[in-house]
């Protein structure tokens, strides 16, 4: 038993158990804090895969922002206290059993492939990961002209690709979305043609996509339209004046004053 | 924070054997985490630990180091906070229990709260009603394991830890939305709903000027981020520049916001909501609400502090002596532990000046929570991370250097600085210390 | 790798993946089947992060899971502010109340 497996064991058992539970219960908020326990999970299962970035990610967006918002949805539409939709047996049974059969195919697959040939391409044993692994300023050290740095110099060609294996990602992954590719073009003895692309692109174009998604989900959520305008309307055939009709009379009475 | 394991000490012990005692002295001295002290160390009677006994081991002093600091810290918020109210209030506070300045009234109020009936009503979802004050207890504690308390004195090195720590800290909301939902009130739905709404809308401005020091430094790291404030302290972020300093105003206010202090404590007002989302609660699950309060109160005090106060450097430019020595020194552990003590010091005043700002401005209406944050802070923080970004340029080509004032360095710590001649926009501190590997990622450190 | 294989982390996603997906198909509430579209995309984004460990798809599998955390966060969004158009056109959000299109 290593530590890794004893954490790994306690997280998937959580994650899964929380999943399940998600499913197996009725009221709705129950099954947020159960999606809250699986989404938390999971976070720490992204920890154990050395994407500590990625973790905070799942935290701060999944639990903390996304669950919130759901929770909220509930309390705006809930019709009762405690108000749980229940399912026919009609649905539940077909439901369950096409899943449960989705997850004994994609477990029987996952057994049968041999995963061993999908390898690390770039030979490194796991060993000489942890070997030059450094924080902020690396590429500093390999400026500075003392004995003791100059060393570390080879180490910081290779250390790029190294901080993604160890969990110090979150520079790579910045800098992957700025469009370049350290851990990909520095690699030590490794002097590629062309460099690496990166996410530059699809990075834009999330960020349209999520400044399109706040104005519509905005929009969408507001008050009715159609009564609103409505109201207007019965406002001005009633002959009682608009306020864009009584901003134009006070401009005009104005102008009429002076 | 990574040290050399053994190249400092090779010479203390020249000539005795790898197994020697001495050696196994060195090494234990020159760990740099827990977890290679616990696989060094043999315990008297059971023999070394071994890999996994290490690991509980270290978690597990971690974890009470932590929680001691989680219950000691709310025991001294909650007397300082009547004392400091009854200041403000022209009176004197509890004066009784524990001598003159009532020490202990903290505690006991805390024995009157376990004598107290667990109440629960009738039509609420009793399940989630249980769980629910764990859940925020469990946030605001876990939100203390990735922040540093000096040197390389946390429980949980990462890359990104004010991010962690950020993230950690909203889920405590979580807690209170499901006390709030599953009471059965109307009250403490009301709270909850607020406080949902509340600190989603206050998530932004907090974060974005939490970006401002990230932005300026040029990391997500605790540890980078205290080592470009060392020496002298108007080398804090603070003082750095004019987008930093109001940066910070901008970042308490929001965090007074997320850890629902007044002026922005629409989830509990009293006027209005009877108690918000805690009306139902009674005894050890109420106090567990405001254990979480006040702790998150320390733990966004702490985030303030790493990122705009210089974390556990004192401002007196002690730094270069801990910096002569690799591996474990005298010198640096008195100074991580002055670190330790005046971080906490540090902090302690910003949650003085939270509850200052309690007993003196009058609660905020909902309306007018809503509108600080998404009409001034939202704004004002995004113009003010963006003067952050370009502050540099423009002095570049005003002043010819990157800074205002030019920062005070010591040379053994930023040799690059001193070395290369183009300016750099974001300055990156070395340490010698951490050009060494880290030996374990994945162990507490 | 420290004992803990690409497999498992699989079947972990795997069996998220799966009670997502029974998620959908079960439940009838708006808000249950948002959450179980973010199991689904959570099983999924492990998957995404196991093969970004495990082989030499290494930062691009963190790049996408960060894009899938996001787009699913907009996801949410839309889609709560979808739920709240139809509570309030249906006064309920049992998805099988929308049937207008068919009657």
């Amino acid at each position: 038993m290593t530590i890794t497996q004893i954490l790994f064991g306690v997280f998937a058992g959580l994650a899964c158990v929380s999943a399940i539970a998600v499913v197996l219960v009725d009221n709705v908020v129950r099954m947020a804090f159960w999606l809250v326990m699986a989404l938390g999970a999971m976070a720490g299962l992204f920890l154990l895969l050395h994407a500590d970035f990625l973790a905070a990610s799942q935290l701060l967006i999944y639990a903390g922002g996304t669950v919130v918002i759901l929770i909220f949805g509930v309390m705006l539409t809930a019709t009762g206290p405690f108000a749980s939709l229940k399912s026919s047996a009609g649905q539940t049974v077909p439901g369950l059993s096409v899943s449960g059969l989705l997850i004994a195919m994609l477990v029987s697959t996952i057994a049968a492939v041999p995963w061993t040939g999908l390898g690390k391409a770039v030979g490194r044993s796991p060993a000489s990961l942890d070997q030059g692994v450094m924080r902020q300023g690396d590429l500093a050290a390999a400026m500075a002209d003392s004995d003791e740095t100059r060393e570390a110099v080879m180490a910081v060609t290779d250390n790029w690709q190294n901080r993604v294996e160890v969990g110090r990602s979150t520079a790579p992954l910045g800098l992957a979305l700025m469009g370049l590719r350290p851990d990909r073009d520095l690699i030590a003895g490794n002097k590629p043609s062309t460099l690496s692309p990166g996410y530059l692109l699809p990075f834009e174009i999330i960020s349209i996509h999520l400044l399109v998604v706040l104005v519509a989900a905005g929009y969408l959520a507001r008050a009715k339209r159609p009564r609103a305008t409505e109201e207007v309307h019965i406002v001005t055939a009633g002959s009682s004046v608009t306020p864009k009709e009584h901003r134009i009379d006070a401009a005009t009475s104005e102008s009429a004053d002076g | 924070m990574a040290k050399p394991p053994i190249k400092g000490w090779t010479g203390l012990a020249p000539g005795i054997g790898v197994k020697g005692r001495l050696v196994s002295l060195s090494t234990v001295l020159a760990a740099q985490t827990l977890y290679d002290v616990f696989k060094e160390l043999p315990v008297p009677f059971w023999g070394p630990l071994g890999s996994l006994g290490a690991f509980f081991a270290a978690a597990g002093l971690h974890a009470a180091l932590l929680i001691a600091l989680f219950g000691i810290l709310p025991l001294f918020y909650i007397w300082l906070e009547r004392k400091v109210s009854a200041r403000i209030q022209d009176r004197l506070g509890p004066t009784r229990v524990g001598g003159r300045f009532g020490w202990l009234q903290t505690l006991a109020d805390g024995i009157k709260l376990i004598q107290k009936e667990d109440l629960a009503p009738d039509v609420a979802d009793r399940w989630l009603f249980g769980i629910a004050p764990f859940l925020a207890v469990a946030a605001s504690f876990t939100a203390l394991v990735a922040i540093p308390f000096a040197d390389g004195w946390v429980a949980a090195q990462s890359n990104c830890g004010l991010f962690l720590v950020l993230a950690i800290l909203s889920l405590e909301v979580i807690g209170i939305i499901l006390a709030g939902y599953s009471s059965g009130s109307k009250w403490a739905l009301f709270g909850a709903m607020r406080e949902a709404a509340q600190m989603v809308s206050y998530e932004i401005p907090l974060a974005l000027s939490a970006l401002i020091p990230v932005v300026v430094v040029g990391s997500l790291d605790f540890a980078d981020l205290v080592a470009a404030q060392q020496g002298p302290f108007w080398n804090w972020l603070f003082f750095r520049d004019p987008f930093t300093c109001l940066s910070f105003f901008i970042f308490f206010t929001a965090a007074t916001a997320s850890v629902k202090r007044a002026p922005f404590d629409l989830a509990e007002a009293e006027s209005e909501l009877v108690a918000g989302f805690h009306t139902e609660y009674s005894g050890l699950r109420w106090s567990f609400f405001f254990l979480a309060e006040y702790a998150s109160m320390f733990t966004v005090s702490a985030l303030a502090v790493l990122l705009y106060f210089g974390g556990w450097s004192t401002g007196l430019n002690l730094e270069p002596i801990s910096v002569a020595g690799t591996g474990f020194t005298v010198e640096g552990y008195l100074l991580n532990l002055i670190g330790c003590v005046v971080f906490i010091v540090k902090a302690c005043v910003l949650v003085t000046v939270q509850m200052w700002v309690r007993w003196t401005l009058p609660r905020l209406r909902i309306d007018q929570v809503m509108t600080t944050c998404l009409k001034y802070l939202v704004p004002i923080s995004c113009v003010l991370l963006f003067a952050a970004a370009l502050w540099p340029l423009m002095l570049l080509k005003v002043l010819n250097r990157t800074q205002l004032f030019p920062r005070s360095t010591v040379a053994a710590v930023i040799p690059n600085e001193v070395l290369t001649p183009e300016p750099k926009l974001n300055v990156i501190t070395i340490d010698p210390r951490q050009l060494a590997p880290t030996p374990e990622s994945e162990g507490p450190q | 790798m420290d004992g803990v294989g690409l497999e498992a982390y699989l079947i972990v996603g795997a069996i998220l993946f799966g009670c997502g997906f029974a998620c959908l198909l079960v439940k009838r509430n708006a808000i249950a089947i948002l959450m179980g579209v973010e199991l689904l995309l959570n099983g999924a984004n492990l998957n995404f992060l196991a093969f970004a460990r495990f082989t030499s798809l290494g930062l691009d599998g963190q790049v996408i899971g960060l894009f899938v955390i996001v787009l699913a966060a907009a996801e949410a969004a839309v889609a709560l502010a979808i739920a709240l158009n139809f509570y309030n056109n249906h006064l309920s959000i049992d998805v099988d109340s929308a049937k207008e299109l068919k009657d």
